[in-house]
């Protein structure tokens, strides 16, 4: 096991010792416990850097079950590196929070941080694994981890609500992923990701190719919360602020861009690859944020930003992933969307951390995340009104902050998406920079609508629970540190750039020659380009729309709640249930007689079918014996008492005339020259009889009435129909023998071998004696069951006397 | 109400030693003529239920005072342990061994291993047909 190894399953062994560290000091925040182990591993990762800054990548394997192909191999490059310095460090920053936002005495602090350390680990695993089953285990465990942070506060009905709508929809896409997986294995024969990166032009041809990319969009699509499957991730927003913070802004919803980002050298030479993640990423943006600014709760406002940024970040993997198509030098002008994607995810993870914990913040100094009940507090929380600016005005796009400069960034992208051509790009491609910035005018009416109406207008102490003051300090250094990361990144871009440049080369590895390198610079001035009108159009745009908001937010309402997206998938989920509940209500009577009914019309469809079908009746006299009178005579006894027992009205009669079938039986035992088995049905006949009688006999009185049974057609044509395929199919069996019996063997060894004269008898106990031996066990176990049933009713009956 | 039942106790004192031979008959006959094991131990819980009828529980139980799972139970340790006794000789299990002897006055005769398989067999039926009758006889 590599030091790599060890990294990744850290936060798994710490978690063992979490609960026993709780236990033991309880005096000391558990929290305090944890933050070295983040802290730790992002210097660890951050040591990575100058090595992938030169293009090395280190890969280490761990063998798990090798002989399936599936091991634990951990590969660092340039995307990788960048999620885990993200995780590792926004983890740490979050977990410094959290100790001043969750109380010691009132939460369950062991669970919380257990499962903030599964997560943290899961996701380290997802970012690093080079093995797609691994990944797939690490990518389950988010889900899961995901799922017990969400229904944190277990006792509140809409948590659980939450973590449950979140489950259901990432592990669909989850599951789904799965099946992309193993359908690039079925192409490939590899599971490592590295080596089907390396084959991906012979992939590209297979028929098996388009459901593959379907199959792995749908996991990245619900796990990065894309158009339609977003409606997760508000609900989400019922955990803890940290944990929304963390798994929601900046961790965990960015695995499906991960997801995207690592497999795109292998599918993004299918256009459908480009128009879906394009496509569907920026009608998330659009989407996202436009349902954003109907929102009064600002964790609701950010969860929306949230969707309506990964569908940017996804807009521009879709768009870049063009450039695999043009030769190395042309490409530079395309690969734009790809590092303004990078940027942007950068740049999101900043800020958006940010504007959580301060959100968080204003939540637990008001006792409210209302903005109508908000306002005014610029002057009582000055920190936070700070950060909540600088937060916000980097995510409206506007200078000097990193937002402005990945959003530019954006925009470059989408007006060079017309200019590809391949694809339809040529026409359809403008629809992006128009989708493109309607979407960015709502982001920046947002982003103000978060800032104004929490900070600014009227204070309104009557409406708050708690008499608001500035937060501790501890509680504030995580968002500080991020808005200053905000400010650094957007005042001097390029000190990311290297690594931006190392992410690209693991994107798009067809680009990159022997011994070359992207190379990204970020200016801030780039002259009079269209992005910058379209920003300055955004800014006035944006600010009259935030001036006359009231004329104009009616469309909200037009909208009917019926249907939403939200109400589809509950209405699908109870419809889901009502069907199932419905479909085995039909089918589950709960009568014996009807599981009968189907049981018997399976057997004659399953058996007349096979006759049919593998057209098998055959008859053949040339084996049938002479009939004598005794046998004829007998045949009708028997049929005679069969056919009675349908008609007699009275019980007696019917196990009468069962006797005597069963005695005809053991003559016709007799006259076929089988004494044992004649004297062997004759006993058990009488035995059968006197039972029956017996049970006859304590028949309860109340519903004793005689009466014929009753004809349903139903009940007739199933059973003459069972008769018919089972003679048939005698018929047919003895009409064509495929072999002689084996019976010669026994005639001719009976005396010679066991010493015996009665054959039958010698199979019993001594060549086949082994059947006997169990069906005298059969029968000890049924006197044994008949013994403890009538005992055991005997007890209960006297408990209850 | 009381009714006489002279007649039948009667013939029954007889009639059962008379089944049980046969029934001892039948289970020694087996390797050779029609029986064994099972109808062996069927006749001979018919005895049985013969004395029940005419007399009743309490006195069957005193004239016989056996439990009938111990007889089943003895009885499936009887095929077992004759079953794996073959294990014992290197040999497969249920195998059987036989010889023939010539004991004074009785002739000819075999002993066989497979009769005391059939003793297992035997002792299963009587048990499991006397535990159920009278179990169901006994319940009310």
């Amino acid at each position: 096991m590599s030091l790599l190894h060890l990294a990744i399953i850290a936060p798994f062994i710490l978690a063992i010792f979490v609960p026993s560290l709780h236990k033991a000091l309880p005096k000391i925040h558990t929290g305090w416990f944890l933050l070295p182990l983040p802290i730790v591993l992002f210097s660890y990762f951050l040591s990575f850097l100058p090595q992938i800054i030169r293009g090395e990548i280190t890969m280490e394997t761990l063998n798990w079950i090798p002989s399936l192909g599936i091991n634990f191999s951990a590969r660092v490059d340039g995307l990788g590196l960048l999620f885990s310095l993200l995780i590792t460090g926004i983890g740490a920053l979050v977990v410094l929070y959290s100790i001043y936002y969750l109380s010691k005495e009132k939460e369950k602090l062991n669970q919380f941080y257990v499962y903030l350390l599964l997560f943290m680990g899961a996701m380290l695993g997802v970012v690093l694994s080079d093995n797609m089953v691994v990944l797939y285990g690490f990518w389950e465990l988010t889900s899961f981890s995901s799922f017990l942070l969400i229904g944190y506060w277990n006792h509140r009905e809409r948590s659980r609500y939450g973590a449950q709508k979140s489950m259901l929809i990432t592990v669909f896409g989850g599951l789904s992923m799965l099946g992309g997986m193993i359908l690039l294995y079925l192409m490939t024969g590899t599971f490592s990701i590295s080596e089907t990166i390396a084959m991906a032009a012979t992939i590209y041809g297979h028929e098996l190719f388009i459901p593959a990319l379907i199959c792995i969009l749908l996991g990245a699509f619900t796990k990065s919360a894309q158009f339609p499957f977003h409606i997760w991730l508000p609900d989400a927003m019922e955990a803890p602020t940290p944990v929304s913070a963390y798994l929601h802004s900046a961790t965990m919803v960015k695995a499906g861009i991960y997801l995207v980002a690592r497999l795109t050298p292998v599918f993004a030479l299918s256009g459908l690859w480009v128009w879906l993640v394009a496509g569907f990423g920026i009608l998330t943006l659009f989407w996202g944020s436009f349902s954003a600014v109907k929102h009064n709760d600002l964790k609701g406002i950010l969860a929306y930003s949230t969707i309506s940024q990964l569908g940017l970040i996804m807009s521009l993997l879709g768009l870049g992933a063009a450039a695999i198509h043009y030769p190395a030098v042309e490409a530079g002008f395309y690969t734009v969307a790809v590092s303004a994607a990078v940027f942007h995810l950068i740049n999101h993870a900043t800020f958006k951390g940010s504007l959580f914990m301060m959100v968080g913040i204003v939540d637990h100094e008001t006792g409210t995340r209302d903005i109508r009940k908000l306002g005014g507090l610029m002057s009582i929380m000055p920190i936070t009104f700070t950060i909540a600016v600088i937060g916000s005005f980097s995510m409206a796009g506007l200078p000097p902050f990193n937002g402005f400069l990945s959003k530019e960034m954006f925009f470059t992208g989408m007006i060079r998406a017309q200019e590809i051509g391949f694809f339809n790009m040529e026409t359809l491609g403008l629809i992006f920079p128009i989708v493109a910035w309607v979407a960015s005018v709502f982001t920046f009416l947002y982003s103000m609508i978060i800032v104004f109406k929490t900070f600014t207008g009227k204070y309104q102490p009557e409406k708050l629970e708690v008499k608001p003051h500035e937060a501790p300090l501890g509680m504030l250094i995580s968002p500080i540190i991020l808005v200053s990361l905000v400010v650094v990144i957007g005042l001097f871009p390029n000190i990311v750039a290297p690594l931006i440049n190392s992410v690209m080369a693991s994107i798009l590895p067809s680009l990159v020659a022997e011994g070359m390198k992207f190379d990204v610079h970020i200016y801030h001035w780039h002259g009079f380009t269209p992005e910058l009108f379209m920003t300055i159009g955004v800014i006035v745009v944006g600010i009259l729309l935030y001036k006359f908001m009231p004329r104009w937010t009616g469309i909200y309402n037009r909208m009917p709640e019926k249907f939403s997206l939200n109400s589809a998938y509950d209405n699908g989920l109870a419809g889901i249930q009502k069907g199932a509940n419905r479909f085995t209500n039909a089918y589950m009577t709960n009568s014996i007689r009807t599981y009968l009914l189907y049981i018997f019309t399976f057997l004659i469809l399953s058996l007349g079918t096979t006759l049919i079908v593998k057209n098998a009746f055959v008859l053949d006299t040339a084996n049938v014996a002479n009939i004598h009178a005794f046998e004829l005579v007998l045949v009708i006894i028997i049929a005679i008492g069969s056919v009675s027992i349908l008609f007699v009205k009275s019980r007696m009669t019917s196990i009468i005339l069962l006797g005597s079938v069963g005695y005809a039986v053991s003559l016709f035992y007799a006259i076929f020259r089988a004494p044992d088995l004649a004297l062997t049905q004759l006993v058990i006949e009488t035995v059968s009889v006197a039972l029956f009688l017996l049970a006859f006999y304590h028949l309860p009185k109340v519903n004793k009435n005689e009466e014929h049974m009753r004809f349903k057609m139903g009940n007739a044509v199933i059973s003459i129909g069972v008769g018919v395929v089972v003679s048939l199919i005698a018929l047919s069996a003895h009409s064509s023998k495929a072999f002689d019996s084996i019976s010669q063997y026994y005639i001719e060894n009976t005396y010679k071998k066991a010493g015996g004269e009665n054959m039958v008898n010698v199979i019993l106990v001594d060549f086949r004696g082994f059947d006997t031996l169990f069906e005298i066990a059969v029968l000890a176990i049924a006197a044994l069951g008949i013994f403890s049933l009538i005992k055991l009713r005997l007890t209960r009956g006297k408990e209850q006397g | 109400m009381k009714t006489n039942n002279l007649i039948l106790q009667t013939a029954t004192k007889v009639l059962v030693f008379i089944i049980l031979l046969f029934s001892v008959y039948m289970f020694f006959a087996g390797h050779y003529e029609p029986g064994g094991g099972f109808i062996g131990g069927l006749m001979a819980s018919g005895a049985i239920v013969l004395l029940l009828i005419a007399y009743d529980i309490k006195t069957v139980r005193k004239i016989l005072p056996f439990n009938f799972i111990k007889v089943t139970a003895t009885g499936l340790l009887f095929s077992a342990g004759t079953s794996a006794g073959a294990l014992f000789f290197d040999k497969p299990l249920l195998t059987h061994w036989f010889t023939y002897v010539h004991p004074p006055l009785l002739g000819k005769m075999s002993l066989h291993t497979a009769v005391l398989f059939d003793t297992g067999v035997f002792l299963v039926v009587v048990g499991v047909t006397m535990t159920i009758i009278q179990t169901i006889g006994e319940s009310e």
